[in-house]
């Protein structure tokens, strides 16, 4: 398979183009934007939360295939679930992207991203829209790990 | 396409064996050029012999040493001053555009800007003739206008006169687009901003690399441009001066070299170009741009500037007859330099530019520091191809053929 073939799985295309709970949230309590000011890619994330539970999460944004992608995919995986299962998922997908580790079994289809180790130029791209989940976190007060 | 120096007729891929970069990437086709060009053997060896020869402090020593170094030095800023037809006094030694823009917004724009009074840009502006701008604004409480960018890539200057009233004391505009490649009328524009007494500045990051250049024919009153996107080493750059303007200047920055006394509590300023070169110059940096000029000046700036609007013409026929998915912007006829920014359908940027390195083809995706004006053009990002002297009609070719493949492998997403 072709690096390029291992990059832009159809799964990741098929996300591009029709991203996963993308939109608006009115019964949003947080609200958090993040970018990368070098190449003007851009991830908002509105998230309702109930004490420590992520019950519903939608973005918007604009930027390259692998960063909506990276959004959408994260979004049907974060929802429902409680900040500190959904850090734990942060740390286990930053592992794949940064340091090539094979993916969790528990990343599910985010799976399809552990190309982009290979391509530094394009690890920020894959790893946006968790920065900004945990930027959400933080103005949360959960208190993170490493932090 | 080529060029004639002398006699002998040089082609690109003759210029390509001066580079050893290139020499060594024989596969790597480098579409890059308007982010930072690739340096010949003449330049890098330029610069390794002023440390291995002549390296000492300038315009501080009583040794033989020193004053060697410090003739290399001046001798580069006369080589600079011919280049763009400039007095040798009028040439100040920067790191680069930015840091050469910088220097006018706040040694003049800092003391002579206040409450509504105006300064007017464009939209097509690189962040760099728009930031410092703006840092100074905050500062002054001036305000900034822009002339509108066109569709077709071109300023639209019928509301020059009507942008241009009294309160504008300042007109600062990119000489040529570093995205779109359009070479704007700065000689027609720097008539109106004299007419009502405002200073001409112009960016010219785009141009001082790609064409014969007379600073004074542009009646321009700054001219800044950087050494690393013309064949020379990074940290280099000069800003041009009218004298008589660059005389009322107080200092950019303080400290040793520009002073004439000082004082504990105060000091008097050298006159220019010093006044405005505090600290230990980058003496290596402005030797090896030197060298880069003396390169350029005998491949001749008007061969230059003809075989990338050669080139230009060539890739933009090609991709409008084989590519249709491709859209393309900037402008279409003379006033267009070696720059093409592109879309791929409805595929990101940064996607196509990914795909085209894997074939080898390197170019940059993103907004290349202009966000106004993409926002303007009403795309997030764009893919831009960018050529230089050695730059080949192969490189076009192969070029194009990755952009089918690329097209080709995104299909049933465009």
């Amino acid at each position: 398979m072709s690096l390029l073939d291992e990059l832009y799985k159809e799964i990741i295309l098929r996300h591009y183009k029709s991203p996963r709970n993308y939109g608006p949230l009115e019964t949003a309590n947080l609200q958090v934007v993040g970018d990368n000011p070098s190449c003007g890619d851009q991830v908002e994330l509105l998230i309702q939360t109930e004490g420590e539970r992520i019950v519903d999460l939608r973005f918007r944004g604009q930027g390259c295939a692998i960063s909506q992608a990276s959004a959408s995919l994260m979004t049907d995986l974060v929802k429902g679930k409680t900040w500190a299962e959904a850090l734990e998922l942060e740390r286990k997908f930053k592992a794949m992207i940064l340091e090539g580790t094979p993916p969790a079994p528990e990343l599910d289809e985010l799976a399809a991203l552990s190309g982009v180790h290979k391509l530094a130029a394009r690890v920020k791209c894959a790893t946006l829209a968790w920065n900004a989940l945990e930027q959400a976190a933080r103005q949360a007060g959960v208190v993170l790990a490493d932090a | 396409m080529g060029y004639s120096v002398g006699m002998a007729f040089v082609t690109p891929q003759a210029i390509r064996q001066d580079f050893p970069l290139l020499k060594r990437h024989p596969e790597l086709v480098y579409l890059n050029s308007a982010a930072t060009s690739q340096k010949p053997e003449v330049v890098i060896e330029a610069v390794s012999r002023y440390y291995r020869e002549l390296n000492a402090s300038v315009h501080r020593g009583a040794y033989t040493l020193s004053t060697q170094a410090s003739e290399a030095y001046e001798q580069a800023r006369r080589t600079l001053a011919r280049f763009i037809g400039a007095d040798e006094q009028e040439i100040i030694f920067v790191r680069n555009t930015t840091e050469a823009l910088n220097l006018v917004a706040y040694a003049w724009g800092l003391r002579n800007l206040g409450p509504g009074d105006e300064i007017l840009l464009t939209e097509m502006e690189h962040h760099a003739n728009l930031v410092p701008w703006h840092l100074i604004c905050e500062r002054t409480g001036a305000r900034i206008k822009a002339i509108p960018l066109g569709l077709d890539g071109r300023l639209e200057l019928a509301h020059l006169n009507t942008l241009l009233t009294e309160r504008v004391r300042l007109v600062s505009v990119v000489h040529v687009s570093n995205v779109l490649g359009t070479v704007n009328p700065v000689a027609q524009i720097a008539q109106a901003a004299k007419a009502v007494g405002a200073l001409m500045v112009v960016d010219g990051a785009q141009s001082a690399p790609h064409m014969p250049l007379d600073v004074r024919a542009l009646g321009a009153d700054f001219y800044a441009f950087s050494g690393h996107k013309m064949l020379g080493p990074t940290g280099i750059g000069v800003l041009w001066g009218r004298y008589e303007v660059l005389e009322t200047l107080a200092p950019f920055l303080g400290g040793g070299g520009m002073i004439r006394e000082v004082f504990v509590d105060r000091s008097t300023y050298a006159l220019p170009p010093q006044r405005f070169e505090a600290g230990t110059p980058a003496v290596a940096e402005a030797v090896g741009l030197a060298k880069a000029v003396e390169y350029l000046q005998n491949l001749g700036m008007d061969k230059v500037w003809q075989h990338e609007r050669e080139l230009v013409a060539y890739a933009l026929g090609r991709l409008d007859e084989e590519l249709p998915e491709v859209r393309t912007f900037g402008p279409r006829g003379l006033d267009r330099g070696g720059v093409i920014p592109f879309v791929l359908g409805s595929i990101h940027a940064h996607d196509v530019a990914t795909a085209l390195d894997q074939h080898g083809i390197a170019v940059r995706a993103g907004h290349h520091c202009a966000q106004p004006l993409h926002r303007k053009l009403g795309v997030p990002a764009t893919v831009r191809a960018s050529f230089y002297v050695y730059t080949t009609a192969e490189d076009v070719d192969r070029f194009i053929e990755a952009l089918k493949k690329v097209r080709d492998f995104f299909r049933d997403w465009l």
